[in-house]
């Protein structure tokens, strides 16, 4: 899912930095007025995690691999808009051992950040509104929105190949390519995300921003209790 | 019973670490979903050769050391250290930047 450098051109690239750059400024914004003291943290945690994982390719068809993106992943742990922020942190550290490109850095924050995150968060929502208002339809609802997360930042970076792909093709046949490898991929983000945010859910459901609602009462506590 | 936060903390980067050294150096090497898809529809040959391809970490692989498990597990405990420092860092210099009045305690049940 990581764009190298090339495969779009520089002023769509430059485009997407922009993009990236005011995404991440709003979710700066937001994440600082939203996280409270003891995710924060843990968002520092969920950016290492998800590091690790992504690592973790596992087959999806023959000759072909997929890992985890973890951007619905951080958004239920830690909220959509500290979600943006961890991916970024992670696909930064990531140019570093020359995965994804330096040109498209931009690109890759806005498929696996903005639109991965924030818009699985946006399915995320939605599927618990359709759901039974438990755990387990947290874990379902982290899933479905997992699962649609990945197919989204696919149909992204195709979005991106129109505008400003380096090579001319038919994008139809871009866009049944990638969809089609990445519902497959989609399944392992849907199956590794529930495995995830069950665990937590288990040990600490306080930490699980998006299962806040269904805690006892509004535990107000000081700061300082950490 | 709750679990300590400090000790939740550690026992997830336990197992950042854990998954980085011992299981992604047995991870599939196969192309991945756009890789693959760039090979077959034909724009895999745009692909320029990373700004920082001779970095010491380059390809998840750690400079020096020949054993290729070992290298690659290596270069994922380094990533996930770098990236827990710059994660921890990040989000601590965030909180910083907080609107809400000193005093107020952050009341934070909104899902959305």
């Amino acid at each position: 899912m990581h764009i190298p450098d090339g495969f779009i051109d520089g002023p769509t690239s430059l485009g997407a930095a922009g993009v990236a750059v005011t995404g991440l400024g709003v979710s700066v914004r937001k994440a600082a007025d939203a996280l409270d003291d003891r995710r924060a943290p843990l968002a520092g945690l969920v950016s290492a995690f998800v590091f690790a994982v992504q690592m973790l390719n596992f087959p999806v068809a023959s000759g072909t691999s997929g890992h985890l993106l973890g951007a619905v992943l951080a958004a239920v742990l830690v909220g959509p808009w500290a979600a943006v922020i961890c991916l970024a942190v992670v696909l930064l550290v990531q140019a570093l051992f020359a995965d994804g490109g330096i040109t498209a850095l931009g690109l890759n924050i806005v498929n696996m950040g903005l639109v991965g995150g924030l818009g699985g968060y946006v399915v995320f929502l939605g599927a618990r509104r359709l759901l039974p208002r438990t755990r387990s339809g947290v874990v379902a609802a982290s899933a479905v929105a997992a699962g649609l997360s990945v197919v989204l930042a696919a149909t992204a970076f195709v979005l991106e190949y129109a505008i400003g792909g380096t090579v001319d093709l038919s994008l139809g046949a871009v866009l049944g390519a990638m969809v089609g490898v990445h519902v497959v991929v989609g399944i392992g983000e849907a199956v590794i995300t529930a495995m995830t945010v069950s665990a937590v859910l288990s040990v600490r459901p306080d930490l699980v921003h998006g299962a806040a609602d269904l805690l006892p009462a509004p535990s107000v506590q000081p700061a300082m209790a950490r | 019973m709750r679990t300590n936060t400090k000790l939740f903390l550690a026992a997830g980067l336990l197992l950042a670490l854990a998954l980085a050294l011992f299981v992604s150096p047995f991870a599939d090497s196969a192309p991945d979903g756009l890789t693959k898809v760039a090979e077959d529809k034909g724009f895999a040959g745009a692909e320029q050769e990373h700004d920082l391809s001779d970095s010491p970490v380059a390809g998840y692989e750690v400079d020096g050391v020949d054993d290729a498990r070992l290298s690659t597990g290596m270069a994922g405990v380094i990533g996930v250290l770098v990236t827990f420092g710059l994660g921890v860092g990040a989000f601590a210099l965030l909180r910083t930047l907080r609107r809400e009045p000193e005093g107020e305690p952050a009341t934070e049940a909104r899902a959305g």
